[in-house]
């Protein structure tokens, strides 16, 4: 932490931060359609391909699907590709996402989380990105504005490891974070160059037995992603499974290393722990609501309660390991969802939660909050209720709804 | 359709072929196989023409036609094209 470097403080909002990491990050092409609350993303981007201020080379498509195969296109041929999109825009990407994640492209997608038609609604919640959790995509959520610029370019580092090689997703909460402006520490061009390199490319074999650059290169043919029948598709799909498991090592490395260079971390990159030591209740969440939760537990944490947060920034590989760690001793934990999975008894980050502590000897109470959906603004004093929630259950061993809605009107 | 099936870890990413297309014989999906009747085919080779998969071949110094079955695919294309009804699909 002492040699950390000097930084500027410029003032951003999520999208903008997105955009500007991804300028300093040397891409070689973005590919991108516009679609709220991502919409700053791309236009600032723009701004920068027409103002000179970068090389990148801008496609202007006319779909998200379309993007996302640029993307994908321009990607195999080793050159570092950023897109961004949100909700109807990645719901449209769905076919491609499982391409891109299938050929091994590293995209950097950055997606301002907003809900699903129908009805129409252009506010936050996560109901995109988890709708595409199985996509074999990264996925990492964010904070702040801060956490977006920092993650954006810690997404090209991971996603372009050898080890790894898969797309990811920076997922930032539409308006909360998208369009709020805060201070962001900024680093130089230079060191940000620096920091992600130039794209590493690992060797293949080809048909001819050669050991080539992974990518498409008219000197070195391959043929990338072909039909692959019953006798092989499933050995693909174990690969990209490994390639997960290797990233829960990779997200942590880049994590501290771009710690010793900026001060800057996110717990151990994969969950940020808050007052969790000595917690008998907590709460678990992604994104910006960490934020509230946080002032939550300091004022439980001044009366006397033993409170603590459980902020899952990587829910794509998910830190198994780390959220026994984190939750095996406490004694009743709230899983918030800002998404649904309908008929499915509790939302997805609930669902992951309890599996995981299923074999602990002795669990804690595990509930679901869902709350937010369609942007709803959720208080601080609806999270004071949860630890509430929490607390009676810890002394009356008793739970009396496993999935409860937050600020819904009954 | 291999010799041997190679293991998850064998094998490069994103199904990177190991081997040229010519390796893979998909003349095994076929149902139905052209067999030709020499009496009626007037080696017009209109069937090299047509056949979709290029798995049939004039061979100059036979002087006639051959069907390559490891890459036909019995689609018949070349039965419905002949001028003479000399070739049949067969079982």
């Amino acid at each position: 932490m002492k040699n950390v470097l000097k930084q500027e403080a410029l003032a951003l909002n999520g999208d903008e931060a997105a955009a500007y990491a991804a300028k300093q990050s040397d891409v070689d092409i973005v590919a991108a359609y516009p679609i709220t609350p991502q919409t700053i993303i791309v236009e600032k981007f723009s701004e920068y391909v027409a103002n000179g201020e970068v090389e990148t080379e801008f496609v202007c498509t006319e779909s998200e699907h379309s993007a996302l195969t640029a993307c994908l296109a321009a990607s195999v041929t080793g050159a570092r590709t950023f897109t961004a999109s949100a909700s109807a825009g990645l719901a449209l990407m769905h076919e491609m996402l499982f391409v891109t994640s299938g050929c091994r492209a590293p995209v950097v997608m950055a997606i301002a989380n907003r809900a699903l038609s129908a009805p129409l609604n252009i506010h936050g919640d996560h109901s995109d990105t988890m709708a595409q959790r199985d996509s074999g995509w990264i996925q990492i959520y964010v904070e702040n504005a801060q956490e977006v610029y920092d993650s954006v370019i810690q997404a090209f580092r991971i996603a372009e490891n050898p080890e790894v090689l898969l797309p990811v997703i920076v997922g930032l909460d539409g308006f909360t974070l998208s369009h709020s402006l805060e201070n962001v520490q900024t680093l130089s061009d230079d060191a940000v160059k620096k920091f992600v390199g130039t794209r590493q490319i690992p060797l293949v074999t080809t048909h001819e037995g050669k050991r080539v650059p992974f990518r498409l290169d008219p000197e070195n043919p391959m043929t990338m992603g072909p039909v692959a029948f019953p006798n092989y598709y499933f050995e693909f799909k174990r690969q990209q499974e490994e390639a997960m498991g290797n990233a829960l090592k990779v997200i942590q490395q880049v994590n501290e290393e771009y710690a010793e260079l900026t001060g800057r971390s996110y717990g151990d990159g994969l969950l940020d722990l808050y007052c969790l030591d000595d917690a008998e209740v907590a709460v678990v969440c992604l994104g910006s609501t960490a934020g509230t939760v946080k002032t939550v537990v300091d004022e439980l944490r001044e009366e006397g309660v033993k409170a603590g947060l459980l902020r899952i920034r990587a829910f794509r590989p998910l830190p198994v390991d780390g959220i026994v760690k984190a939750l095996g001793k406490v004694e009743a934990v709230a899983v918030m969802d800002k998404s649904m999975s309908f008929g499915g008894s509790g939302g997805p980050v609930f669902h992951e939660v309890r599996h995981v502590l299923y074999d602990l000897p002795t669990h804690p109470y595990v509930l679901n909050y869902v709350y937010g959906l369609g942007g709803r603004d959720t208080k601080s004093s609806q999270i004071r209720g949860i630890y509430e929630d929490l607390q009676r259950i810890v002394q009356t061993k008793h739970v009396e709804t496993l999935v409860n809605y937050v600020g819904l009107r009954e | 359709m291999t010799s041997r099936e190679k293991s998850w870890k064998e094998i490069s990413p994103a199904g990177v072929c190991w081997k040229s297309s010519t390796g893979f014989l998909t003349g095994d999906w076929k149902t139905y196989k052209p067999v030709r009747d020499l009496e009626k085919c007037t080696k017009c080779l209109l069937c090299v023409l047509f056949c979709p998969d290029g798995a049939i071949h004039w061979k100059p110094e036979k002087g006639d036609i051959e069907f390559d079955y490891n890459f036909c695919k019995g689609c018949g294309i070349c039965a419905n094209e002949c001028p003479t009804k000399a070739i049949e699909m067969k079982l």
